[in-house]
């Protein structure tokens, strides 16, 4: 919008949350959307273009919020916002205010903060037909003589009022409001928030003269579903359910696109090296940026679904009931009930977990969340605990019937979430040491979601990964590309027919399959790849860090794997291949790979594998920062280094402890 | 002692029966909390219900001006009522 002329009007849309504000705004604005964060801030800054009586209008969508008191970051923007002291945003001309007729006392209060800043205020009144179908009636023509300001019923879906609402938008434009009300400061029976008891006093008078209900009968479709989805019992087992066909969809969905996304990038290196001249340039855009962009863009399909779901559970109105159903038991680690989707969702992966966080209000309890999700084992640690357990524990058996490789897998997941409550509980009383956060949190009515917002949330969330997480990743991808190639080995710059199968023979994320079974050239002996990387500066690395890695088992060549795959964790199968010269498509089920970390053999002869190791590195696995995808989502996130420079060194200190207490101690009991 | 009336203990919302309607006499607790709590619409003289408690005993449910609002013990502690 920068390079557009600016529109000359503001408009502000302010609302509780659940009011049906995001509905009206996508309405009013269609897909011409920006957005954007607030500078310094994780709040999230909507705007889009309104069409108001001809006129091309830029619409503010303010956070949800009940108060403007500013005693939260999102009402601090708020103000903000509709003082004019947001850079880069005039003041607001006109402010919609979006009003839920069915929750109307609590609705207004915000609006009666709204008058106090002398711009003019129109009501937009959602829900208005769930109201009038419970037989409620609402003078809407009395509302809006009693609050001195225009009152327009609103709806969505049959268009009701949209028109309206830009009219009289256009007729308050530069009036000066009424403050409707006066306020009876001196009322020291109120205690000190007066100002909150006179506000309410003021709606209680509007809503008397405006509004008949035919009973208390607007909650009683909700409260029947909420007998059977909040039940003490059955509530418990029907969220235990809900999250299981959730989870059971983002696998199974989302695996047939990961894998066509993936094919699809290794087809795009291969086209790459085919049409282009071989040589650095065209390693780089295919080991380095195809591999590396492609590795975080196969989260794509993941992503997407678990956003569906998470849509479809907020807008429903499930969302608040599982955390109030759950509370209790995320606040004995010091965690906001909201905390368990991140959390969950963090063993499919933590790059959704992390941005799920959104929803969890308080900062402090958000990045407590956001600094333990990476505990849950993630789908990227499997091809991992595969290798580990194909090659040391394939077809073993305790007490004859449970087989070891499920038990390792279950003492794997475990780990992580011990160790995940332990450190929140921690960091619940150190770093992000709080008072517990108030939890008042609205139950609002069940609703059927409204499509069109939760797939306009599905793809925002899509696009603000690739965006911002894809800039990061590509960086990352390239150093540690340059770090496995670089030097290229003195032997191959002497004979130049080499250079063609060295630079095939690249170290990379991407799974090209015809490295092997190219002809090689039998008068001047190819560098292997091994060799290669031996030499190259993750190999040297790999050399340097040896000593600080002995005590874990690990000889250098699991180091260069171990640094590898600090761009995600998959890769350390990927790299075992590369340094064991199997050939790069190998997986994790595969016999040759297997053999060949079986057959390994350190530099002074000695296996380089024992099952202890094994299991070493699996507990490594379990605790280590392994991800630079996760590292620039928590980056993103948290708008700040500190804090995943921080989670990196906290959770690779941890593991190194625990993989040392690991060997160490399977030493000292006669292992390994 | 001199024994009044108007010392019988006080209730707060923890005492309100579930379904049975009591009214907020005061707001006690900690500044932000309490501001909170009367911002969305729990203030003195307004009348409110528990509807129920989650599965471990907390949070509880409070029906307050037409909607339902989930608070935790702690602060429905610092809610007095009169029923």
């Amino acid at each position: 919008m920068e390079n557009e002329a600016k529109p000359q009007l503001t408009i502000a849309l302010a609302g509780n949350p659940n009011a049906g504000k995001t509905t009206l705004f996508n309405a009013l604005t269609g897909l011409k959307q920006k957005i954007a964060n607030y500078p310094g801030v994780t709040v999230e800054r909507k705007e889009g273009v309104w069409i108001v009586n001809g006129e091309t209008a830029n619409l503010v969508d303010i956070p949800g919020l009940y108060s403007l008191d500013a005693t939260s970051l999102d009402e601090q923007i708020a103000r903000d916002v509709i003082t004019g002291k947001q850079a880069g945003l005039p003041k607001p001309d006109v402010i919609v205010a979006v009003v839920d007729a069915t929750n109307l006392e609590r609705n207004l209060y915000l609006v009666t903060q709204l008058f106090e800043f002398g711009i003019p205020v129109v009501i937009a009144l959602t829900m208005i037909d769930v109201f009038e179908d419970q037989k409620h009636e609402i003078d809407i023509e009395m509302v809006s003589v009693l609050l001195k300001t225009p009152v327009v019923a609103v709806n969505v879906k049959t268009g009701r009022g949209i028109d309206e609402l830009a009219a009289k938008v256009a007729e308050v434009r530069g009036t000066t409001p009424v403050v409707p009300y006066v306020y009876d400061e001196g009322g020291d029976e109120a205690g000190p928030h007066g100002k909150i008891f006179s506000r309410y006093n003021f709606i209680s008078s509007v809503v008397q003269d405006s509004v008949w209900h035919s009973d208390q009968s607007s909650h009683r479709i909700s409260d029947k579903i909420d007998k059977v989805l909040t039940h003490k019992f059955f509530g418990l087992v029907i969220l235990v359910a809900i999250l299981l066909v959730v989870f059971q969809t983002i696998f199974s969905w989302a695996s047939l696109p990961m894998d066509l996304l993936e094919q699809g990038f290794g087809a795009a290196a291969d086209l790459v090296r085919a049409q282009m001249p071989p040589g650095i340039l065209t390693d780089l855009i295919a080991d380095g940026i195809i591999a590396g962009v492609g590795g975080v863009v196969v989260f794509l399909p993941q992503i997407l679904l678990l956003f569906l779901f998470i849509s479809l559970l907020e807008d429903s109105g499930y969302m608040s009931r599982a955390a109030f159903l759950l509370d209790k038991l995320m606040s004995r680690v010091g965690l906001h009930g909201k905390a368990f989707l991140p959390l969950i969702s963090s063993f499919a992966c933590a790059i959704p977990g992390i941005m799920a966080t959104r929803t969890i209000e308080s900062r402090r309890d958000r990045f407590a969340t956001i600094m333990i999700a990476p505990f849950m084992s993630c789908s990227a640690r499997l091809p991992v605990y595969t290798l580990m357990i194909g090659a040391f524990f394939g077809g073993q058996y305790v007490f004859g019937f449970i087989s070891v490789g499920a038990l390792l897998m279950l003492i794997m997941y475990s780990i992580g979430i011990i160790v995940a409550i332990i450190v929140a509980f921690i960091l619940k009383r150190t770093v992000l040491k709080s008072p517990p956060p108030p939890f008042l949190m609205e139950l609002p009515p069940y609703r059927l979601p409204n499509l069109r917002t939760v797939f306009q949330n599905m793809l925002t969330r899509a696009w603000l990964f690739l965006k911002r997480a894809g800039t990061v990743i590509l960086a990352i991808s390239i150093i540690l590309w340059a770090l496995m190639y670089f030097p290229r080995s003195s032997r191959q710059s002497v004979v130049s027919s080499q250079q063609t199968e060295a630079a095939k023979s690249v170290p990379g994320t991407a799974a090209t399959g015809d490295v092997i079974d190219e002809p090689r050239t039998t008068d001047n002996e190819p560098l292997p790849e091994s060799e290669q990387l031996k030499h190259s500066f993750a190999g040297r690395l790999g050399h340097i860090i040896e000593p600080v890695i002995a005590p874990l088992g690990f000889d250098w060549k699991i180091g260069v794997a171990l640094i590898a795959s600090f761009a995600a964790r998959e890769v350390l199968v990927s790299t075992l291949s590369i340094i064991y010269n199997v050939g790069k498509d190998e997986n994790e089920e595969s016999e040759t790979l297997i053999a060949a970390v079986r057959d390994a053999k350190t530099d002074d002869g000695r296996p380089a594998w024992t099952p202890l190791t094994a299991l070493t590195l699996m507990v490594f696995f379990v605790l280590a920062m392994q991800c630079m995808s996760t590292i620039a989502v928590v980056r993103r996130e948290t708008n700040s280094w500190s804090w995943p420079i921080f989670m990196t060194v906290y959770m690779t200190v941890l593991a190194y402890i625990a993989a040392f207490i690991t060997y160490q101690g399977g030493k000292l009991l006669g292992y390994g | 002692m001199k024994r009044k009336i108007s010392e019988t203990p006080k209730h707060t919302l923890n005492d309100l029966p579930s379904g049975i309607d009591g009214r907020v006499t005061a707001v006690n607790g900690t500044g932000p909390v309490m501001r909170r709590l009367m911002e969305m619409g729990v203030v003195p003289g307004v009348d409110v219900q528990v509807v129920k408690a989650a599965p471990f005993g907390d949070p509880i449910e409070v029906r307050v001006r037409g909607y339902s609002l989930a608070m935790r013990r702690s602060e429905a502690d610092s809610i007095e009522v009169s029923f």
